[in-house]
Order: structure tokens, then sequence, then C-alpha cells
């Protein structure tokens, strides 16, 4: 317990007086500070990515592409083999109808409304059943669609990334002309970058006769996967990949928040290093502007351990505010920051907000910590051991 | 340069300290380097493209097809010079995460086009003979262990074979590498004839066209006179420069380039700060020792570039070592993403802008210590000594 | 009658603390010849510091000229300041002040790094000033690795290599013990009489004060006369 006395004891002390070495704490402070911005900034942004795209995902229904295609883009299948499909046992129906949508998507230009470059935008041709089939999409401005005409519906994050896509406006992409009727919300998921409108309309624009690239299903439940799969596996006219939609999206998001985190941990590792020496310095300076008054202690008979811990604790406390003002700033500046990339797997942009996560601040406080504790240790293990007597010396 | 012994040993007189500065300094270069180099991947293409080639895609998409007969219409414009076409095919080798590009073109137009390909003219050749010959970059070649005379399966993802089987099988005639040594060449070429026959659908299509204009035409008015051909049609086209082509893609990754710059940002804020920090702090313990070089004649002007050459003289120390061994790891980092995301180069240019960025940090960090140490009244400053 | 080297005509210096203005000098004037030995006594703030560093070129006065060797340092920019410091004068201080960084030769050496001299020129003259002040065997040692006597040569050898007719010294042996002293005193004692050397030497020290031809008296500002043995 006098230990502990002690230690507090010196720690008090030295905090008092830590606002007359300013200089050399803030610059810790900035440096852990940095670290911590630029780790939550990165990470942040895999973070939104994938949240985007496993929030289209739902494992109740199936997405149902031709074998071998790694994404709806590089698929094909026609009418025929679509309405073998829907049609399939595990599916579940409302009515005589099952529950499916056979789509068609297709990549148009259009204008990103911050720089004007011109941007992949996915254009879906959807059936009726496509908007019960994704259970957060919903229309917050204008109408549907109505099949047979040029219209559009869009996505609030496609609406809000690319030009010219307000309701009631018109677009053309090549030789045809649409009319923007209404804009859906989707609960910040990947539908929101995308345009929807009437698969037959977009089949007859686009050439591709009855063909379509996707078939999505309500499944009776997610388990019921395997049965529509084996089901699908033993029909000899046709040829196709079941996945969950949960899963599609999952492997889609996968390369993008993959190259993310690869890039951003070793990148913040580096970074924390770079602050550890910050903070070195910052406790060698510290502790050598108070060897007068760790001498003095010392003289009066305060152990080497009280000043050790005293160390410790202020390159520590720095560090954490450090973090801290770091978390904040990533916070204010980052979370929420809408952002679009072209994602490959679907060649298409994805319009994504960078999301600042509890989970990233709490990795980045660790971080932070981390940092405090090693910048403190060598300065503190110092402290400890300067000479009395010739510390006294130099009074 | 007779100053350089003092400003040195100035320099280390607090060896952990200036280590330290040091290190933090080494490790922000460092991280430039390799920012840097992954940044000059995604804006790929866009230095070893040619000004003089167009590209031509479909004016909806890149991803639309155009009709191969464009090919004869491109090639009677005024002002063209040699024109052919390529598709993307979208497959991979074995394993889906073995993915890179392969394009089905005419492979000895091909190599006109792009007199940056080297490669032996007997390979050329062979490939062009064989029905599925095909030509790989040395990149992917040393990656996958292939050799000359190889079978390479390729699954593919888009074009199914009209017999309905996925793998396409080729036969490896020719390795090629590029002259430009940012130039990558991890992409494989076969026969479009080949494709076109065997493919199950699109068949008459071509991905894109790839021209280059005659000596002394104008590119722009090249590109209105082909588009202009096709415009009312179903399939409208878009010419651009390869160079502008390879902008406008390299832009669909968006605000990548902006967070690399905020990174960096960051990075050198706290640099400069430490940096700055050490510097005045320095400059604070030797106020006597600065009175006393005055006292002895040396001029405010050379005190002040004494401190300036000392702050530029740590960051250089650091920097140099950060770009080195950025340098060396980014060697490393080029040969393992050869394939999953190719141009990954240290330019000479951003080397040129590291070392600029030293000397302009090494002169902010040392301004106001050395201004400091400039304008102290010996006086005063020996008074206090 | 010798040569005039340092001249001053009612000097004055006035310093400015806060909003008091305190007087250092008052219209003061003094005449030193050429191979004077001259020592200024005086209690704290009479000003015999602010005397030196106006004849040194380091501070300027607040009316009056000072004239050395025929320069008139009072009406000379700063940068003609350093340059005329560089090759006119040597100062020797209390505490020595040699750069802690760096050899007993390399501190000799710095005010020749001011100069034209080719490298080799340069140490060998700085041999040659630490031979004079008897240091030839520390050269190569740092300030930390000397004791406060052996600093004070050295310090003395910066002072002379580059040559001057002045050296001005601040209570030269104010940090040393009474035979160290000693030693430092013969030595600049030496540099006057044979080396030709004109020294102003503030002290506290009357001992000290014996070693100079003529000793002058300071008090507040104002200088009385009085011709020591």
């Amino acid at each position: 317990m006098k230990f502990l006395n002690q230690a507090f004891a010196v720690t008090m002390l030295n905090l008092r007086n830590l606002p007359q070495r300013a200089g050399g704490s803030v610059v810790a402070v900035v440096g852990v500070a940095a670290v911590v911005l630029v780790f939550a900034a990165v990470l942040s942004m895999a973070a939104g990515f994938e949240r985007t795209m496993l929030l289209a995902g739902s494992d109740d229904t199936a997405i149902v592409l031709r074998s071998g295609s790694t994404a709806e883009l590089n698929s094909g299948l026609s009418n025929d083999q679509a309405l073998i499909v829907a049609n399939a046992p595990g599916v579940m129906r409302d009515g005589d109808s099952p529950i499916a949508s056979a789509e068609l998507y297709v990549v148009v230009d259009v204008a990103k409304q911050s720089t004007g470059d011109d941007a992949n935008v996915p254009l879906r041709g959807v059936q009726p059943f496509a908007f019960e089939l994704r259970h957060n999409v919903k229309i917050t401005e204008g109408r549907m669609f109505e099949e047979g005409r040029n219209e559009l519906v869009v996505g609030r994050a496609a609406q809000s990334e690319f030009g010219g896509l307000g309701v009631g406006d018109e677009i053309r992409f090549g030789q045809t002309r649409w009319t923007v009727v209404g804009a859906f919300e989707a609960d910040g998921s990947v539908s929101e970058s995308e345009l929807w409108t009437d698969l037959r309309v977009l089949q007859t624009m686009y050439n591709r006769g009855s063909s379509v690239q996707s078939v999505r299903v309500r499944l009776v439940s997610p388990e019921a996967i395997e049965e529509l799969s084996q089901a699908l596996a033993d029909d000899p006219r046709i040829d196709v990949d079941v996945t969950s939609e949960k899963d599609y999206y999952s492997s889609q998001a996968k390369p993008l928040s993959q190259f993310i985190k690869i890039v951003g941990y070793p990148l913040t590792i580096l970074m924390a290093i770079g602050a550890v020496f910050g903070a070195l310095n910052s406790m060698y300076a510290s502790v050598s502007v108070r060897g007068k008054e760790i001498a003095t202690l010392r003289a009066l008979g305060f152990g080497p351990f009280s000043v050790l811990v005293s160390t410790m604790v202020e390159s520590t406390l720095l560090s954490l505010i450090g973090g801290i003002v770091g978390g904040v700033l990533a916070f204010a500046l980052f979370n929420g920051f809408q952002v679009s990339t072209l994602n490959g797997a679907s060649f298409s942009q994805v319009v994504f907000d960078f999301a600042v996560t509890p989970d990233l601040l709490s990795q980045g406080l660790v971080a932070a910590l981390i940092i405090g504790l090693i910048g403190g240790f060598f300065p503190a293990i110092r402290a400890a051991r300067l000479p009395v007597a010739q510390a006294l010396r130099e009074l | 340069m007779k100053y350089f012994g003092l400003i040195w040993k100035n320099a280390w007189r607090k060896k952990i300290r200036t280590s330290l500065t040091i290190l933090s300094v080494l490790v922000a270069f460092l991280l430039f380097a390799l920012l840097n180099a992954i940044g000059y991947a995604f804006r790929a293409g866009e230095d070893v493209s040619s000004a003089e080639r167009l590209v031509v895609i479909h004016k909806i998409s890149l991803i639309n097809p155009l009709p191969i007969s464009y090919e004869a219409r491109i090639a009677s414009t005024p002002g063209v010079a040699e024109v052919t076409h390529a598709s993307w095919f979208g497959g991979y080798y074995q394993e889906k995460r073995n993915q890179f590009a392969q394009f089905p073109v005419d492979i000895k137009e091909y190599f006109a086009l792009y007199p940056e390909l080297i490669i032996a003219p007997e390979q050329l050749e062979a490939a062009a003979q064989n029905r599925i010959g095909t030509i790989v970059g040395h990149e992917l070649a040393e990656q996958f262990g292939w050799k000359l005379g190889d079978r390479i399966p390729i699954q593919a993802t888009i074009w199914t074979k009209a017999d309905g089987g996925r793998t396409w099988e080729f036969e490896l005639e020719g390795i090629m590498r590029s002259n430009d040594p940012r130039g990558s060449t991890a992409f494989m070429l076969f026969n479009h004839d080949y494709f076109d026959e065997a493919r199950a659908f699109g068949k008459g299509t071509a991905g894109w066209y790839v021209l280059r204009i005659a000596p002394g035409a104008d590119p722009v008015e090249v590109a209105n006179a082909i588009d202009a051909q096709f415009a009312n049609s179903p399939n409208e086209t878009e010419t651009s420069t390869e160079a502008a082509f390879a902008a406008s893609f390299a832009k669909q990754f968006g605000n990548i380039a902006m967070i690399v710059q905020l990174i960096l940002g960051a990075v050198f804020f706290t640099l400069l700060l430490v940096a700055g920090n050490t510097m005045s702090q320095s400059v604070r313990e030797r106020i006597p020792e600065l009175a006393v070089l005055k006292t002895l004649g040396f001029r405010d002007s050379t005190v002040l570039g004494i401190v300036l050459s000392e702050s530029i003289l740590i960051i250089a120390l650091g920097g140099l070592l950060g770009l080195g061994i950025g340098w060396v790891l980014v060697q490393g980092m080029a040969q393992q993403l050869s394939a999953s995301l190719p141009g990954v180069y240290l330019s000479p240019q951003a080397l040129l802008l590291a070392v600029g960025i030293m000397i302009g940090a090494g002169i902010f960090a040392g301004f106001f210590p050395a201004l400091k140490a400039m304008r102290l009244s010996i006086v005063d400053a020996l008074a206090r000594g | 009658m010798a040569e005039i080297l340092a001249k001053l005509e009612g000097v004055s210096r006035v310093y400015q603390k806060g909003k008091e203005r305190v007087d250092v000098l008052h219209e003061l004037d003094l005449e030193i010849e050429k191979g004077d030995f001259l020592a200024l006594m005086g209690p704290s703030g009479s000003g015999k510091t602010t005397l030196l560093n106006l004849l040194g070129g380091l501070d300027k006065p607040t009316a009056g000229t000072v004239s050395v060797g025929g320069a008139t340092l009072s009406s000379m920019s700063n940068s003609q300041l350093s340059n005329w410091r560089a090759t006119h004068v040597g100062f020797i201080f209390q505490f020595y002040n040699l750069l802690p960084v760096l050899t007993a030769r390399k501190n000799v050496e710095l005010p020749l790094l001011l100069t034209n001299m080719s490298a080799k020129e340069r140490s060998k003259r700085a041999s040659l000033a630490l031979e004079i002040v008897g240091l030839a065997d520390r050269a190569n040692h740092r300030p930390r690795e000397l004791s406060g006597g052996q600093e004070q040569r050295v310090a003395i050898a910066r002072a002379i290599v580059s040559d001057p007719q002045l050296l001005l010294c601040d209570e030269p042996t104010g940090d040393l013990d009474r035979s160290t002293a000693d030693e430092i005193l013969g030595l600049l004692r030496s540099l006057n009489a044979d080396h030709g050397k004109t020294i102003i030497m503030v002290t506290h020290d009357a001992q000290a004060a014996n070693y100079a031809r003529r000793t002058l008296h300071m008090d507040k500002g104002k200088l009385e006369t009085r011709a020591t043995a």
C-alpha cells in the first residue's frame, strides 16, 4: 500500500506540472491522434462498404445464376430457364405465383455529381416481386415505374452521387430516353446505388430478347436452399449455381474490403511505430525536464517505483487523450461521408458511407494505449534509474 | 560545405532524440513510397498509354459489345492508320482467385498496334498460326510456372462454349514483356477467330476497337468522324484517346486518390510537428552556444543557415532511408501483386516529389527555431548562460 | 606616446527594462593604447560587461562613438560587425562557452571557418594556437573531458586563432581555483607581453587585476582612473 500511495503522490505531482511541458506533450498527443484518425478513417471505408453490401443480402432469398458465373453481369439465362427456377421446390409462393424476380443487369454511363466524370452505374430490369424480395426497399418519392414504359426509379444513394437523376428528370443512355418517376430507399444497402426499371422494357431497349441474368427467389425458409439447389442440379434442362443472397453479396464485398484491410492495418502499424518514436521523444524530454524534481523526490525518500509509475501514467494519459481526439475527429469528419467506387465483381459503382463504428473506435483506443505504454516504458526506466546525487549537483 | 562538420555534430547532440526523430521521418517516407506506388496502380496505364492511339467503345458502356463489321468502317475513316479489335474474356485459371485479364484479339494486328509489347517474332508467328495459341505476359508465366508448349485451361465466367463447356484450353506459344518498366503485361492474348467460332452467344461482335491515327491527323477530328458515322444507330460509339480512356477508367475508383492524399497529409503534418519540436528543443538548449558563434563573428544569416541545414539534414536522413526501404518493398510488392494489382510502381516523379517534401519539411520544421537563433541578441543570450 | 587602439567618446548606454530606463553607461570617455593590458573592476551592475560588449561590437551605444583600430563600431551594421569580430577581436568568457559537441581542435577552428582558409591550413593554425596555450596533447578531447582550466585554455586558443589585436575577457578566472587562475592569468600576461595582444579584462578579483598593466574602476556607469603598478 505504501508503494501505491507514493506512486499516487508522485503521479499527481507530475500531472500537475504537465502544463509547463505543454510543447512536447502536444506533439505526443497529436502524433497518436493522427494514428487513430487515419486508422479509423481508412478502416471505416471497409466497414461502410461491407455494411452496404451485407445489408442487401438476406438468407431467405436465393440468387440463381448460370453455373460458373462469378457475378450477375457474367451470367445469362433464358426465359424458360428462369421459369423453371421460379417454379422449383423450396420457393415460397404468394397464392399461385412464386415469389421470384428474373432480372437483367446492365451498366450505363452516368456522370458523377461531384466531378462530372462518367461512372458505370447499374441499371436493373426487375419483375414486380423484386420489391417484396428485398425487404428494405420502399419508394420514398414519386411513384413506381409503369410496366412497359421507359420509366426509372432510382436509389437514393445513386440519386445523390450521380447527376440528373431527380424525380421528373429525363435522361438518355445511348439511343434510349428515360424518365425518372420515383426514388427508393433500402436502408443504405447496395440496392440504393442502382436504377430500376421494368424487365421487359430493358430487354427490348438492349436487344436482349427474353434473356435474363439472374433469378431471385424467396425461400420458404433459409434451409430450403438445399432443397432448391438439389432440385435444380437434378434438372437436366438447366445448369445453374444457387447461392443465398447473403453469401452472394458478402463474396462480392470481399475483394475491396479485404484490399482496404490489407492496406489499412499495416499502414496503421507503421504509423503507430512512428508515433511510438514521437512519444518516446516527448517522454525522454519530459524526464529530462523533470530531472531535478525527480532527484529531489528521491532524496526525500520516494522510491524508484513511484517515479516509474508517474512517467508511465503521464505517457499513457497523453496517448489516450490523443486517441480520443483522433477518434472524435474521425467520427466528426468521416462518419457518414458518402463515396462511390467501382466494385470489380459487378463492374459498376457502389455508393456507400464511411462507417466509423464503435468497434473501430475501441480498436483505435487500444492502439493508442499500446503506443502510450511503449512510449512511456523506456523513459520511465531512465527516470527511475536517474542517479540522484548527480542530478542534485546539477541544480 | 566547410560547416558540414559543425552541422553534423550538432544534429547528433542528443543521439536518442535525433535517432527517434529520424525514425519517425523514416516511417513517414516509407508510407509515402508505399502509398504512392499503390496509388500509381490505380491510375494504371495513364502514364503508359499513348495519345496517338484511340479507343472506340459502345456509347452506353464499355461492356456493351460492338458489331465486328465496324472494324472495316473505322479503318476507312480518314485519318485512321491501323485498327484492331479486342474483347473482354473474364476468366480465371484453376481457382477463382487466380483472375487476370484475357483478351481475344487478332494477335498480329494487336502487336502491330502496341509496339511497346516485346515478343520473339517466331513466337508471335506460332501463336497466330495455332488456333488455340496464346501469348501471356512474363509476370503470369512466372507466377503460374508456365512454359512454352504448356496447355492452359481457363474457366470462363461469361463465355460458355457452344457445346456448353466452360473450360477453354489454350496452348502457350509466346511470352511477352513491355519495353517500358512501368508497363504491366499481366494479361493473356489469344485468337479472336477461335473465340468467336466457339462461343455460345455474342458471335460477330467485339468488345472495343483500338486504332492508331495517321501521322499529322488530329485525334479529336478523327474521334468525332468515327462517332458521327455511327450516330443514331443502335450501337453508337464513343471514341477517346487511350490516355483519356485510361484516365476515365481510373476515375471510376473515385476518391481513393483523395483518401491517399488525406492520409499522407495527416502523416506529414505529424512528421512536421515531431521534427519541428525536436528542432526547437535543440535550439532552445543551445542558445548560449549560438550566441558564442555570433560573438566569434558568424553572421546572422550564417547562423540561420546552420540551423536550417541541421533540420533539413535530419529530415533528409530519415527520408532517404525511408524511401530506400520503401523502394525495396515496392519491388517485392510489385512482383507479388503483378497479376491482381498490376502497375505498382514508384515513379521517378514520386521520388523527386519526396525529396522536395524533405527539403520543404526541413525548412518548415527548422524555420521558427532558426529564426529565433538568428534574431538572438548576443548580450541577452550570454547573460543567460 | 603609443598608438591608440580603442577609443570611446561620450558613450552612453541606456536599457529599457519594461517601463523603466536603466542608465548603464553615462557619457563615458576612454582611450586604450595598443599593447595595453587593462583590468576593469567594479561592483555588479557598474557597467563593466556592457563596456566590454561595446568594445567587442556585440552591443551598440545609445549615444557617443566607439572606435577600435580605426573602425567606428558604433556606426556599423550588424553584418559588418560580424565580419569585423571574426578577424579583429577575441572573446574569453567566465564559463568558457565551448561547443560541447566539438573536440578542442574543432572548437578552436570555428572562427577560421569564416575565412577562405583550406581545411589543412585551418587545422595547422588551430594546432599552433593550442600549442601556445599548452594544450597540444588535448586537441582531440571534447570539452566534457577537460578540466575547467583546460577548457579556458581552449577558449583562449579559440580567441587568438584568427590573430586579433584585441582580446576581451569577461571574468576569465571567475570559475577557477586560485592556482589554475594564476596559470590562466600568466598565460594572458604572456600573450600581452610576448605576442603583443591588447587585453581588456573584467574581473572582481584584485589579485587577478595585479597581472594587468593598469586597472580602471567603474561605478554606476562611470570610470575613475587609478593607475596601478
